[in-house]
């Protein structure tokens, strides 16, 4: 065979890289995802235990309010209710993000409509320290500040959701904020210059014009600050006072998902009951990220078609 | 009123909630750091912990915490990078795509509690790695993978198409493309993400507390051979991080001056995040300069 | 260069790993794994032992006695420490595993110290966890409402608590905290309330309450007159072999027992004069 033919024949030296490169990026992003179904598939298949092998109903699970895992009720059934807990995720993730979210388009329109060069200097490296600052951080500080501060105002002990959402609301403020402002900064400069030229002011083109134009996006950072919040375990575990009750009012002691997991963990033996019964919890919070997601995806979809 | 006063209104709103979240974190910082840091001393800093007596340190956690960061990050970034690439350059638009971002995003809202306990099922008992480090940082690098691919993948996404055709055109291959023209152009985002990545990854508590382990065995700093039980850097033996230490003695500590301890670990663990936050800036600045001036 | 650099920092951790997974000849170690309670116990007489004997470690982990537990009866520690009979739990197969008693705890009821109450009956004490007191004033108090602050379920202060003062009574759902510290700095902070925790943790920040006359001392365990105690369990599976058996043939030597385990605010299992056994039966013992 001539070397010519040979040459064009065989693969080239980029080209093998290019396979190569190919095939090493292509091994990470399986891993990843590989690691996502070990997740799934660990978590589901001791969550399941509960209901299949456990014979717990998944209707009593999910609407009964008493959680005491050891024992058994007057009618033999396991006390596995989890929604005082399903409540308090709710409630603690909705009011902290009807608390942050106003703030977050505040400080988001600031940045990028009212004064960018600060927003740049000032709130953007503000915004990065409050997502750096670690979970035990604010739990420490919700604890020694927010719990009496709640206390002395209001009575009781403290602990509640009032606590855990405003604990919930410094931590999720960043990630709202962030996708906010990039939603803003998403809007076309051709918008804001149309209703300028129209003569409207600085405020009307903000509020008619970029807030409609940025409002999916806006939410989407909602959703996945909600969905932040709802993950979260060991600050609110330290505010919230994990009472397995339905939560009354925002001031008495309350439990999330979170919270009874990372406290029931230790507790329990692995392959009991009350074990089990952690790891459906645990399942629920998946579950619930999922949803937040797709949530999310909705969203954008929405979004993107009425562009 | 009319439109021009709402307008001024609404300015003077607007920069009082910017104001108001400067302020909130200054209070946070602030309190932190006059709480703790008369409790920083450099006996602090370098003594090990103690369980029932007065004056211990957090020399043993601050260590951990650094070689625990270490070694999930070595795990982490090579990773994170190629699988930011694959998403970036390769990844074709069908269902599939869309099923790997959705495990990824779910991967990063996942609750730090659960992707522990994950790991102390897999790691520390499926892999008999038993509560070590090396259990630890393998959690660490699950718990932030999804992020840094992410980071990464924006990183790549921001670079202009235009770049790629320049480079496609002068007959590179895709890879090499990525490579030597896109890698180099994004390097400042993607080290900014890592840093604040690492700031994350040191802060983090939930997810170690099952997998390194909660006590801090004290070790022998004269001897740096890998191999030996109480070296520093045996990667086999439990850790205990200063995250974790901050949440044990807020529950469990019974040393007569546990509060001192978690003021001051805690002032320590802020100050870290903080030199962390600015080093991601100075060197992403840095770095940028030098790409785009070479 | 760049990529040099990252082979070869892969180079050096992979021989790492290598290393680390040889580390067992050089130098031997057992693992704890369980109560919180027992956790500070153990590691300080690890640690101890660690410097008496070179080469010779003990790790010891939290993670509660559920865990501890479920570590022995598994086979993946050496130790499982437990504040519980592994017969209480469920889903432990007891016969298999081994019981070494290392020390006892005592448990007593904090309350808040506006509230002044000092003395209660086992009666009453039982009443108010069950919600059936909600006022101090029912029990000579001020006109408080009482704050329940009660344990983690299944954790063993809990369970010890429930069986020795509530007995089939069932405890009002309330606030729970899984921290000892916790629970301490809630009860001195909450006008009314009321919890309970190990002798070793009451500070000057909460008072403590005499139950029928009887105040929370060491002493008055180890006669039984307080009754609200429990065992500190470290489990083996089998009969303990090499490091594991002598680092437990240390921390039961009278020495330690009468030294290191009584200065560290637990009660030395020598110095009881009963024993009692899974169900609660007493038997007195010279």
């Amino acid at each position: 065979m001539d070397p010519i033919k040979a040459s064009l024949l065989k693969k080239s030296r980029a080209a093998k890289s290019e396979t190569r490169g190919k095939l090493i990026s292509l091994v990470c992003i399986s891993l990843i995802v590989f690691i996502v179904l070990a997740i799934f598939y660990f978590v589901a298949s001791r969550g399941l235990a509960t209901f299949f092998k456990d014979k717990v109903s998944i209707g009593r699970f999910l609407t009964q309010s008493t959680w005491n895992p050891s024992l058994k009720d007057s009618h033999g059934h396991p006390e596995v209710g989890a929604l005082p807990m399903i409540m308090g995720s709710f409630g603690v993730t909705f009011l902290a993000a009807l608390l942050a979210t106003p703030f977050a388009i505040g400080a988001g329109i600031f940045m990028t409509e009212i004064s960018p060069k600060r927003g740049e200097k000032l709130l953007q490296p503000v915004m990065e320290l409050l997502v750096g600052i670690p979970s035990v951080v604010y739990g420490f500080i919700g604890l020694s500040v927010i719990v009496p501060a709640v206390r002395h105002l209001f009575g009781g002990s403290g602990f509640g959701i009032l606590a855990g959402t405003c604990v919930l609301f410094v931590m999720i403020l960043p990630t709202v904020t962030s996708m906010t402002v990039d939603a803003l900064k998403s809007v076309p400069r051709h918008y804001r210059e149309a209703s300028l030229a129209l003569g409207a002011t600085r405020w009307q083109t903000t509020w008619k014009v970029v807030l409609k134009a940025a409002t999916p996006g806006i939410l989407t950072g909602v959703v996945f600050g909600m969905a932040r919040a709802f993950g979260e375990a060991l600050a609110v575990q330290m505010v919230i006072g994990n009472a397995a009750l339905l939560p009354h009012n925002l001031i008495t002691p309350a439990s999330t998902l979170t919270s009874v997991l990372t406290m029931g963990m230790g507790n329990t033996v692995m392959g009991s009951l009350a074990n089990n019964a952690l790891w459906s919890l645990a399942l629920l919070l998946l579950l619930m990220s999922l949803l937040f997601n797709l949530l999310v995806r909705l969203i954008g979809r929405k979004g993107a078609m009425n562009r | 009123m009319n439109a021009k006063k709402w307008d001024k209104v609404a300015t003077a709103v607007l920069t009082g909630i910017a104001g108001l979240i400067v302020l909130l974190l200054a209070c946070l910082l602030g309190y932190i750091l006059v709480r703790g840091l008369p409790h920083v001393t450099w006996q602090f800093l370098t003594k090990p912990a103690q369980t029932f007596t007065k004056g211990g340190g957090i020399g043993v956690q601050l260590f951990n915490s650094f070689y625990l960061l270490i070694l999930a990050m070595v795990i982490s970034i090579p990773l994170s990078i190629g699988a930011g690439i694959y998403l970036a350059e390769y990844a074709p638009k069908n269902w599939v795509t869309n099923v790997v971002r959705t495990a990824i995003e779910v991967l990063s809202s996942l609750p730090s509690v659960v992707v522990g306990l994950f790991g102390f099922l897999v790691f520390v008992i499926q892999f008999k790695l038993g509560f070590s480090i090396l259990a630890g940082a393998l959690v660490l690098t699950v718990f932030n993978l999804p992020l840094l691919t992410r980071n990464v993948e924006d990183a790549l996404k921001s670079i202009h198409f235009t770049q790629r055709e320049a480079g496609l055109a002068l007959g590179l291959s895709r890879y090499e493309t990525v490579k030597h023209v896109v890698i180099p152009e994004a390097l400042p985002n993607i080290i900014t993400g890592m840093i604040l990545g690492a700031g994350r990854v040191f802060g983090e508590a939930a997810a170690l507390i099952y997998t390194a382990g909660q006590s801090a065995p004290s070790l022998d700093f004269t001897n740096w051979n890998p191999m030996y039980i109480a070296s520093p850097l045996n990667p086999m033996r439990p850790a205990e991080t200063l995250a974790v230490h901050i949440w044990k003695i807020n529950s469990e500590g019974i040393m007569p001056d546990a509060t001192a301890v978690s003021a001051g670990a805690s002032a320590v663990l802020i100050i870290a995040v903080l030199l962390f936050n600015w080093l991601a800036r100075v060197i992403g600045k840095r770095v940028y300069r030098k790409m785009t001036a070479a | 260069m760049r990529k040099r650099n990252v082979i070869s920092l892969l180079v050096t951790f992979s021989l790492l790993l290598l290393a680390g997974c040889q580390s067992k000849q050089n130098g031997q170690s057992v693992t704890a794994v369980g109560s919180s309670a027992l956790q500070p116990l153990i590691e300080a007489l690890a640690e101890q032992y660690s410097a008496e004997h070179r080469g010779q470690f003990i790790n010891v982990q939290g993670g509660g006695s559920g865990t501890g537990l479920s570590q022995i009866q598994s086979g993946a520690v050496q130790m499982g420490n437990s504040d519980l009979f592994a017969e209480e739990k469920a889903g432990i197969k007891a016969d298999e595993l081994v019981d070494h008693r290392v020390a006892v705890v005592g448990i007593t009821p904090i309350i808040n110290k506006k509230v002044g109450v000092k003395n209660l009956t086992l009666g009453q004490l039982a009443q108010i966890f069950s919600g059936e007191i909600d006022n101090w004033q029912a029990v000579g108090g001020p006109d408080q409402p009482v704050v329940l602050v009660n344990r983690a379920q299944g954790s063993g202060t809990r369970t010890t608590f429930e069986q020795w003062v509530m007995k089939s009574r069932k405890t009002k759902p309330a606030q729970e905290q899984d921290s000892t510290g916790m629970v301490r700095s809630i009860v001195a902070n909450t006008p009314g309330a009321i919890s309970y925790l190990a002798f070793s943790y009451v500070d000057h920040s909460v008072a403590t309450v005499n139950l029928d006359g009887v105040a929370p001392t060491d002493a008055n365990v180890m006669t039984n007159d307080w009754p609200i105690w429990s065992y500190e369990h470290v489990y083996t599976k089998g009969k303990p072999t090499g490091l594991t058996k002598r680092f437990l043939a240390y921390v039961l030597s009278a020495d330690v027992q009468h030294q290191q385990v009584g200065s560290m605010g637990y009660i030395p299992v020598a110095k009881m004069t009963v024993e009692r056994s899974v169900d609660g039966q007493i038997t007195k013992v010279n």
